[in-house]
């Protein structure tokens, strides 16, 4: 059982207008065996959280922590934080030039596991894994992400979820750009991953729809780099009816107040 | 002699606008780098004005012609004129980094020449009169016609016909001076024949350097020619094959070690049904200038060519040179013709060029394709990398090694790959620095 722990977290990006803070003092706790949905409009920082956990060095905590089991990530590099545990599924995968699929995955599992993988059962599991996730056996022998469609691109990000077998899965708006029937094979390779039972998972998305492959234990509702509502997966089937709109104090509308968490 | 600055143009407004060396509100800037004292630097942009007006494609006394057909070759250095730097040919080379060899006569100690052969392969020194000097090469420009001027003797290594050759010629050119100098080495793979020769260039030299190749009918030949020269060293080497009929050619060049080097691969056919691959890897370090320039001359029908160069570049003013010309000659009919460059730039400050020119006088080919594409190792695949685990060193040797490999690979030789990619991880050692 393992705990990754967010305790009022302020992040901050350098703009050209100056320093900008996103995160405003955010809370979380996640636990392995758990789904935890962060839900909220375009601009309420649920990326920030996803690429401040990963280490992006774009981003900047000004105070706060994030703990895995006790140990300060934050103190982490890129790499250490992802050899200790943690996974992001990027929302938007790069594509890196010269380095085939094939050699990408075996060096990073290395990486990850200090040890590099019995050859025979790991070209196994790549194929297994693969196919489970309908992506061609061809892409093996391409580089990474180079001329992947964004749909590919998602599930290539889900491939190496289930490879390396991460303590815990940032998905940042995994489904978005995603078709229905490319939701749900990644919608499947997630639930796998889950189903082991040794993860934890934040899953990060502007829309409900996931959740309908996806089940919560619960939804945390992001607006203004806070958390402003929290409460089990019928939060979302709230929001999948009524939207974000209550939440945002926009001009003349008329708003309930957000319930601070 | 004045002191000239390094011309730094300005993009866009005179404002405090980044600078890029070469380039002009007007666009690129030709050659700012080549005022080298002996020609005035030009008053105005070189893109108008009377220098560009002055500017024949030939460089002498050829057809003044933007074809690469009409570019000059002559043995005589005279027919060549004094270089500019405007010159097609010359406009990214800083002449200044020649160290005399487009001036003065080449009169330095040439680089010793030791040959380990297999058996059957013969190895000669022969004098300029030799009959087989002349049989594969011409000069197409100013530099390897001095050398042909100037060059004392030549190394003459052949293959004889129907041989296949069970290990490689390694041929080994040490230099161990700073005069500028000249060299000739004729490689003859008789009919028939196959094999592989590696001209490995080592040490401390300022030489021009022509190498004949010739493939007679049926011939199959590999010459790799490897630069890994001392820091201090400036090449410049002209290579050029002859291909026969039916004759399979594969040239490979790697360029290292050297402050300027300057390769010019050049096949022509001479018969139809040859087949030829040029591939080249480079990797260029802070100040280093690394130039290629690859010529497939398609004057026979039927013939098959692929020009694959990939490079990576890495610190301050690393530059890269490459410009494959090919040519598909109207009476080459059945043409199968491809060239691609690909550089890989690692760091800030660096500059790559590439060109790409393909003529083609007929229409009845199978194909002809051209590409170059330069791109940049940048924060956000290195972010991607780690954040899978794998270290900053790791994750950029990962990409470098990656990307040079798929050349080293076409080599074939494990001992010579073997080193090869150790010396692209030294580079990228040096790199970490």
């Amino acid at each position: 059982m393992s705990t990754l722990e967010i305790k009022d977290l302020h992040v901050s990006i350098e703009t050209e207008q100056g320093t900008k803070e996103i995160l405003k003092g955010v809370s979380l706790t996640i636990k392995t065996g758990e789904t935890h949905a962060i839900m909220g409009p375009n601009g309420s920082g649920k990326s920030t959280l996803a690429s401040t956990i990963a280490g992006h060095p774009r981003y900047t905590v000004t105070s706060g922590s994030i703990t895995l089991d006790g140990e300060d990530v934050l103190e982490m590099s890129v790499d250490e934080r992802a050899r200790a545990g943690v996974f992001l599924a990027m929302q938007y995968p790069v594509e890196v030039p010269g380095v085939t699929m094939t050699n990408f995955l075996r060096t990073a599992k290395t990486a990850i596991d200090g040890e590099a993988p019995a050859l025979r059962t790991w070209t196994k599991d790549v194929k297994a894994a693969m196919q489970e996730l309908r992506i061609d056996a061809d892409f093996a022998q391409r580089n990474v992400n180079e001329g992947f469609s964004g749909g590919e691109k998602k599930r290539v990000e889900i491939l190496q979820l289930e490879l390396f077998k991460p303590k815990f899965a940032v998905l940042d708006e995994t489904d978005s750009g995603l078709d229905v029937d490319a939701l749900k094979v990644v919608s499947e390779g997630v639930n796998r991953a889950h189903a082991t039972g040794n993860m934890g998972t934040l899953l990060i998305t502007h829309y409900t729809r996931i959740l309908r492959y996806i089940k919560p234990d619960f939804v945390h509702v992001f607006v203004d780099g806070k958390v402003v509502e929290e409460g089990g997966p019928e939060l979302a089937d709230r929001l999948e009816e009524e939207g974000y709109d209550r939440y945002l104090s926009g001009a003349g509308a008329a708003v309930a107040p957000a319930v601070q968490a | 002699m004045t002191e000239t600055t390094t011309e730094k143009a300005r993009i866009g407004a005179p404002s405090a606008q980044p600078y890029i060396n070469g380039f002009t509100e007007e666009g690129e800037n030709l050659s700012p780098i080549n005022a080298d004292g002996t020609v005035a630097a030009p008053s105005s942009g070189p893109l108008a004005g009377d220098s560009a007006k002055g500017h024949s494609h030939g460089g002498g006394v050829g057809v003044p012609d933007s074809s690469r057909a009409g570019r000059l070759t002559s043995y005589k250095l005279e027919d060549f004129k004094a270089l500019t730097g405007l010159e097609e040919d010359w406009r990214f080379t800083p002449l200044r980094r020649l160290r005399g060899l487009h001036t003065e006569a080449l009169s330095g100690a040439a680089p010793s020449v030791s040959v380990s052969a297999p058996e059957g392969v013969t190895v000669e020194t022969v004098g300029r009169d030799d009959n087989r000097i002349g049989t594969a090469g011409i000069p197409e420009d100013r530099v390897s016609a001095n050398a042909w001027a100037n060059f004392k003797e030549a190394t003459v290594i052949t293959v004889p016909a129907e041989t296949s050759l069970d290990s490689e010629v390694s041929v080994v050119l040490a230099g161990n001076g700073s005069e500028a100098s000249a060299q000739h080495v004729v490689i003859v793979a008789e009919k028939f024949s196959k094999g592989l020769v590696v001209l490995g260039h080592e040490g401390s030299a300022v030489v021009s350097e022509n190498v004949e190749i010739v493939l007679e009918d049926g011939a199959e030949l590999t010459v790799v020619s490897l630069q890994e020269w001392n820091d201090d060293s400036v090449h410049a080497s002209s290579q050029q094959a002859k291909i026969g009929r039916d004759a399979k050619f594969k040239h490979i060049t790697v360029s290292l070690g050297g402050n300027l080097v300057r390769v010019t691969p050049t096949a022509r056919f001479a018969a139809p049904g040859g087949e030829v691959e040029l591939f080249g890897l480079y990797f260029a370090d802070a100040g280093q200038h690394l130039e290629h320039r690859t010529y497939v001359d398609h004057a026979q029908p039927n013939c098959v060519s692929n020009v694959l160069y990939k490079g990576a570049l890495q610190g301050k003013d690393a530059h890269t040179v490459w410009v494959g010309d090919v040519l598909i000659q109207k009476q080459a009919e059945g043409t199968d013709s491809y060239e691609k460059n690909q550089n890989l730039v690692l760091t800030d400050g660096c500059r790559a060029d590439s060109v790409p020119n393909l003529e083609i006088e007929t229409g009845l080919i199978e194909g002809a394709g051209h590409a170059s594409a330069t791109g940049r190792f940048d924060d956000e695949h290195l972010f991607y990398l780690m954040a899978r685990g794998i270290p900053e060193d790791v994750a950029r040797r990962l990409v470098v090694r990656g990307f040079l490999n798929e050349i080293i690979q076409k080599i074939k030789v494990p001992a010579l790959e073997e080193r090869l990619t150790e010396a692209v991880e030294r580079e990228l050692a040096a790199g970490d620095n």
